[in-house]
C-alpha cells in the first residue's frame, strides 16, 4: 500500500507527518523522500545509508559532420532545448525532457543520446524504517526523473509512505501518481486553505482517494473544517498548535515524542486509511503508469557505502 | 552587414524594445540594400519558455551579423554567440538612433549576458 503525504502550501508539516506516521505504524515501513530538492526526512531519522546510486537522464549530442542543418530536431522539441542555428543545432541539456524525439526525427542519424547525471538515490535504514531518498544536483531544473527513480526503488509489498514536494506542479504529480491514498496536510490559515483547494482539485483529477490533516490547529478555528464539510472531503486528524512540538522540531526531534497521544492518533489514522484502501482497491494496487526513460543501469555508477558511521556522516 | 534591432513598432522611428526574446518585432537592416525588413515575433512574445532561444533562431536564420537590444539572457546569448552573431545590449532610443550609434562606433559589443535566465 502506498500513501503519499502532500500539500499545496509549503511548510505545513508534510515531513513531520510523514516521519511521525512512519514511526507510529506498528510494522516495517518504507519512507520515500521525494522532496528531492530538499530531502529532510533524514534529519529526523538519522539513517545509515547502505547504497548510493547516481541517476542519469538521456540527452542528445550532435555529430556536426553528419548534420545537414535541416532544423528538424529544433522544430520537434517542445521544450526549446535545441536551437536550430545556421551553424547547426545548439543543445541546452538543462531544458531537455529526455523524450528522445529529436533523435528519431533526425534524417541523418547525427543525434545520439548520452547520459547526464542529475542526482542521487540513497537507500538506508533507521531502525526498522527503510528510507529511500532522492537528492537533486544543485542547479538542476527538473526533478521528476529523479522522483520517478526513487519511486521505482520502492518495494512491491508492505507499507510505503511518500513525502512529496510542495505545490501542485509536475514534481508533485510524479511523486503521487498511482498511489493508493493521499494525505493532504494543511494549516488553518487563508494561504493554507487556498492551496488546499488547489491540492484537492489536483488529487481529484488523478482519481486518488484523499483525506486532510490540519497541522497547527487552534481551538475554535473552523477555516479548514468548514471547507472539508462543504466539499465532502474527510478531515482525518487535527494536530494542535503546540510550542512543545515546535521546540522539539527545532532540535531535530519529532512531534510524536513531544505531543502525548499523537502516536496513538496517527496509528488510528493509518488504520482508517488501510480500511478505506482495502475496501476500494479489491483488485490490487493500481499500476504506476509513468513513462520510464531512465539511463540504463550499466551507465549508472553504483556506490555501495557499506553503511558504517563515518560514511553515513559523509552522505548526510 | 545585416543588423537586427528589437523594436516596438515597424519603422526606423519606432522605439526599441528593451527585451530580446520577447521583443514585439525585429527590424532587419542590410547595409548592402536600401530599406529594411520587419520580422514579427508574436509567437515568442507569449511563449511559456524558450523565447530567447527561438528569437535567436529567427535572427540566425535571417542571416544577421549583429543584434542591438536592451537586455539579453544567458541562453539567448549563448545561442547568438554560437551562431557568430555580435550582441550589443543596453541600447535604447529609436531604431534609427541605435543604427546611427552603431555606425559611428559608439556602441560596445557585449561580452556576457546582462540578465538572469528565466526560462522556467
Amino acid at each position: 500500500m502506498q500513501i503519499a503525504i502532500a500539500s499545496g502550501k509549503g511548510g505545513t508539516g508534510k515531513t513531520t507527518l510523514a516521519v511521525s506516521l512512519a514511526l507510529a505504524i506498528p510494522k516495517a515501513v518504507t519512507l520515500l523522500d521525494c522532496d528531492v530538492e530538499e530531502p529532510n526526512c533524514h534529519i529526523f531519522l538519522a539513517p545509515t545509508v547502505e547504497r548510493s546510486e547516481a541517476i542519469g537522464v538521456l540527452v542528445p549530442v550532435v555529430d556536426l559532420d553528419r548534420c545537414l542543418g535541416c532544423g528538424s530536431c529544433s522544430r520537434f522539441c517542445q521544450y526549446h532545448a535545441i536551437a536550430g542555428l545556421d551553424t547547426g543545432p545548439l543543445i541546452f541539456p538543462e531544458l531537455c525532457h529526455s523524450c528522445g524525439g529529436c533523435v528519431r526525427v533526425c534524417p541523418t542519424g547525427a543525434l545520439t543520446e548520452k547520459t547526464r547525471e542529475i542526482g542521487l538515490v540513497e537507500d538506508g535504514w533507521a531502525g526498522r524504517t527503510r528510507l529511500i531518498q532522492g537528492r537533486l544536483r544543485i542547479g538542476e531544473a527538473s526533478s521528476p526523473p529523479l522522483i520517478r527513480a526513487v519511486r521505482r526503488r520502492a518495494p512491491e509489498n508492505g507499507v510505503v509512505l511518500i513525502d512529496c514536494p510542495p505545490g501542485t506542479s509536475c514534481p508533485v504529480i510524479a511523486a503521487l501518481r498511482g498511489v493508493d491514498f493521499v494525505i493532504l496536510v494543511t494549516e488553518p490559515t487563508p494561504f493554507g486553505l487556498h492551496d488546499l483547494r488547489l491540492a484537492v482539485d489536483m488529487v481529484r483529477a488523478l482519481s486518488i482517494p484523499l483525506g486532510v490533516v490540519v497541522n497547527r490547529s487552534t481551538e475554535g478555528n473552523r477555516t479548514v473544517r468548514d471547507y472539508c464539510e462543504d466539499e465532502g472531503v474527510s478531515l482525518l486528524l487535527e494536530i494542535p498548535d503546540s510550542r512543545e512540538v515546535a521546540e522539539a522540531y527545532s532540535r531535530g526531534q519529532l512531534a510524536v515524542g513531544a505531543l502525548p497521544g499523537l502516536r496513538r492518533d496517527l496509528h488510528r489514522l493509518y488504520r482508517r486509511i488501510e480500511t478505506r484502501v482495502k475496501s476500494t482497491t479489491a483488485t490490487g494496487r493500481r499500476e504506476c503508469t509513468v513513462p520510464i526513460r531512465e539511463a540504463e543501469p550499466a551507465d549508472r555508477p553504483v556506490r555501495e557505502t557499506g553503511g558504517n558511521e563515518t560514511e553515513r556522516k559523509g552522505f548526510f | 552587414m545585416k543588423v537586427v534591432v528589437t523594436a516596438r513598432g515597424s519603422s526606423l522611428d519606432s522605439p526599441m524594445d528593451p527585451r530580446f526574446g520577447r521583443a514585439e518585432r525585429f527590424i532587419l537592416v542590410d547595409d548592402a540594400s536600401e530599406g529594411f525588413h520587419v520580422i514579427e515575433n508574436s509567437q515568442n512574445l507569449n511563449a511559456a519558455q524558450g523565447a530567447g532561444l527561438q528569437a535567436a533562431e529567427i535572427v540566425s536564420r535571417a542571416g544577421a551579423n549583429c543584434v542591438l537590444t536592451g537586455h539579453c539572457g544567458p541562453k539567448a546569448f549563448k545561442a547568438l554567440s554560437a551562431a557568430g552573431i555580435r550582441i550589443y545590449t543596453g541600447v535604447g532610443g529609436t531604431v534609427g538612433d541605435a543604427l546611427d550609434r552603431l555606425r559611428s562606433g559608439q556602441l560596445k559589443q557585449a561580452e556576457s549576458p546582462d540578465t538572469e535566465g528565466h526560462a522556467f
